[in-house]
């Protein structure tokens, strides 16, 4: 059973102009996307820079306002509720961020970017929140040491641990995490993901994870949406995706991934072109008279993909 | 392999010869890089991988002299025409980017001028270095906007840099990069910024540029798929040193330094599922603390016996066209692999 529901989200963000700076217009930066998301998974959300797939994860939590839409916890609507500073949905949903450096405030050592969240949530006595705090490094795999240095005097990787150890303080069940590993070292990655699988079979955690390197994506999540535009155009399981992709937008980003193997180099060259110049050729089969994507259809009963009703029927 | 030969006949466009390059800290000078020796011939893309920290960009900011002199000192030879380029002056260097060696910039954003358009930006560069008049030069300028792919030069030419997207401006620098048609074109990081259908259009454009012009590509990048999707040498760098070159093909399937070993590791794939990352232990040194003698990936795979490393690792040519620093990769097992228990002994 899922525990969120999102319901045709709107983000919609006004465009002002004229003499007297009127709405002239809007853009759609997510423009009706809905999603459930179950205990224990993780879901991927893919797209390019510009698709919304930032901006979607901002709205679930508040961070953005939303135009139009639902955010169901637990069988509650949250919606608008979102910003109050006790609800359970505020402790429970929390948020990784790409930039971890912009992300805490540097004149805050570790003990006071680390007890925020423990002191807004936890009533805990000072003794209690610091073996708390303690524990929680000690999950990020750092020492207690960290606790009395800045922000600015760890690396990359461990400010993102630290990142995510105040997500985790106050025992969440979900956790948005935006690009997380993307300004990272290849080898850092591997440590901040290896990481984040372990606190979800520690804490039965959920994951949103945003992403647009579908090597990662592959690799952490077990659902994945795929966005262009601020709708989603294919919905399904890793294998749904990777296996049976049917959008072709899925093909071309799915073609455009680097792999290791330069003995391929060539022929996934071709088939990338071959790609390119189907969506070229029927990208209106796709797109409907506004190039905006279609609605999704149900193929099975993981996989949704965005296509025309006509089409549907086709099949 | 057919490639290959052709490689191996072909002309030598620029040779490093001991490059040394160190930065000033508190009137101490650290060298970023260190014992450089590489060649870059024509028509071939040699590539330059390494993590953040591992003196890349310092070894091609070095080669066209973009540091701040006063504090740095580049010692070696970089031999360009048999002029070395490090001894150089300013207005004799001036002479050589842009028209023999072009750059391309990792943020096109950042590279371009906000208050000039397109068009000026490219025609600068030609007035610079080229004779052609004021209208040979907007023929040009279309010509080369028209070679990277863009769609509608007159429009675009009278365009500026913040009306285009990412992909195009990369598209741009590349047209400023190419407009005198240099013998060598140095890349850092020209897809990062990008989405990855659109770093699949520049790489794409980038070879194809290459056969046209015969040139020869340094691209430097952090991305291993990138190299394995575009380049023919691989030079991989730690720590300031080269400690790996070899074909892309023998890299890729050969891979013998433990840092390599370990990189290739640590990619999440596309086409398998694995349940865990492999994982390198400890960082980069900075460049106040870097070891200056020993091998310098000792510290990040301590169950290796230390009387493997050599004491002062140097490249050693184990086959053809193969080099590989220090002679620990002989020795060399992942941690999980059988030996770990000797690490056990060992930290014990």
């Amino acid at each position: 059973m899922s525990f969120i529901q999102i319901k045709d989200l709107h983000v919609h963000y006004p465009i002002r102009g004229g003499f007297f700076n009127t709405v002239v217009d809007h853009v759609y930066a997510v423009d009706g996307v809905s999603m459930e998301f179950e205990k224990g998974k993780t879901y991927g959300l893919v797209g390019e820079s510009g698709s919304g797939k930032s901006t979607t994860g901002k709205a679930i939590i508040g961070l953005e306002k939303i135009t139009s839409g639902q955010v169901i916890y637990e069988g509650e609507d949250v919606t608008n509720k979102r910003r109050t500073r006790n609800s359970a949905f505020t402790r429970d949903i929390q948020m990784i961020f790409q930039d971890s450096t912009s992300a805490m405030n540097p004149r805050k050592r570790v003990q006071d970017v680390l007890a925020e969240p423990i002191r807004n949530f936890m009533n805990l006595s000072p003794t209690e929140e610091k073996r708390h705090m303690i524990e929680l490094l000690e999950i990020v795999g750092m020492s207690e040491e960290a606790l009395l240095k800045y922000p600015h005097e760890f690396s990359g990787g461990q400010k993102q641990r630290l990142g995510i150890a105040r997500a985790v303080a106050c025992k969440p069940k979900m956790i948005i995490a935006d690009e997380p590993v993307s300004a990272l070292d290849l080898s850092v990655q591997a440590q901040v993901l290896n990481f984040m699988k372990d606190i979800q079979t520690e804490y039965g955690l959920s994951y949103l994870f945003i992403s647009h390197d579908l090597g990662v994506v592959r690799h952490m999540c077990d659902h994945i949406s795929i966005m262009y535009k601020g709708r989603f155009v294919e919905q399904g399981t890793k294998e749904d995706i990777y296996k049976h992709s049917k959008h072709v937008y899925t093909n071309r980003l799915l073609s455009a991934i680097p792999t290791i193997e330069p003995e391929t180099r060539f022929e996934r060259k071709m088939e990338r072109r071959a790609v390119e110049q189907a969506y070229r050729e029927n990208a209106q089969k796709y797109y409907d008279a506004d190039g905006k994507v279609y609605p999704l259809q149900v193929i099975s009963a993981t996989h949704k993909v965005a296509m025309s009703a006509a089409e549907k029927e086709a099949q | 392999m057919e490639r290959g030969n052709i490689l191996n006949t072909s002309k030598e466009l620029l040779k490093i010869e001991n490059l040394h390059t160190s930065f000033r800290i508190k009137d101490q000078y650290y060298a970023a890089i260190e014992d450089i020796n590489l060649t870059l011939r024509e028509n071939e893309v040699l590539a330059i991988v390494g993590e953040s920290g591992c003196g890349k960009s310092t070894l091609a900011t070095s080669i066209v002299g973009l540091h701040v002199a006063n504090n740095t000192k580049v010692d070696g030879q970089i031999l360009y025409n048999d002029q070395n380029l490090a001894t150089l002056k300013e207005d004799q260097l001036n002479k050589i980017r842009g028209n023999d060696i072009g750059f391309i910039f990792q943020d096109p954003l950042a590279a371009l001028n906000p208050l000039m358009r397109i068009g000026d930006q490219i025609t600068e560069t030609l007035k610079y270095h080229t004779k052609l008049s004021e209208q040979e030069r907007q023929k040009r300028v279309l010509e080369l906007l028209d070679q990277v792919g863009i769609s509608h030069p007159e429009r675009v030419a009278r365009q500026y840099p913040h009306q285009l997207s990412g992909g195009m401006r990369q598209r741009v620098v590349i047209a400023i990069a190419i407009a005198c048609k240099p013998k060598i074109m140095i890349a850092d990081e020209p897809t990062t910024a990008l989405d990855v259908t659109i770093q699949a259009q520049i790489l794409d454009l980038l070879n194809d540029l290459q056969e046209e012009t015969n040139s020869g590509i340094i691209l430097i990048t952090h991305d291993l798929g990138v190299v394995a999707e575009v380049a023919d040498r691989v030079a991989v760098m730690y720590a300031g040193q080269i400690i790996e070159l070899a074909s892309v093909e023998e890299l890729f399937s050969h891979p013998k330094h433990p840092y390599t070993r370990s990189l290739l590791n640590s990619i999440p794939q596309v086409d398998h599922d694995q349940d865990r990352l492999e994982v390198i232990h400890g960082m980069v040194p900075t460049l106040t603390k870097m070891p200056r003698t020993g091998c310098r990936f000792a510290p990040r795979i301590p169950w290796i016996d230390p009387s493997k490393h050599e004491d002062n690792p140097s490249l050693h040519e184990i086959s053809p066209e193969h080099f590989v620093r220090c002679t620990c990769w002989k020795d060399f097992h992942f941690e999980h692999e059988e030996g770990g228990l000797n690490h056990e002994l060992h930290t014990n």
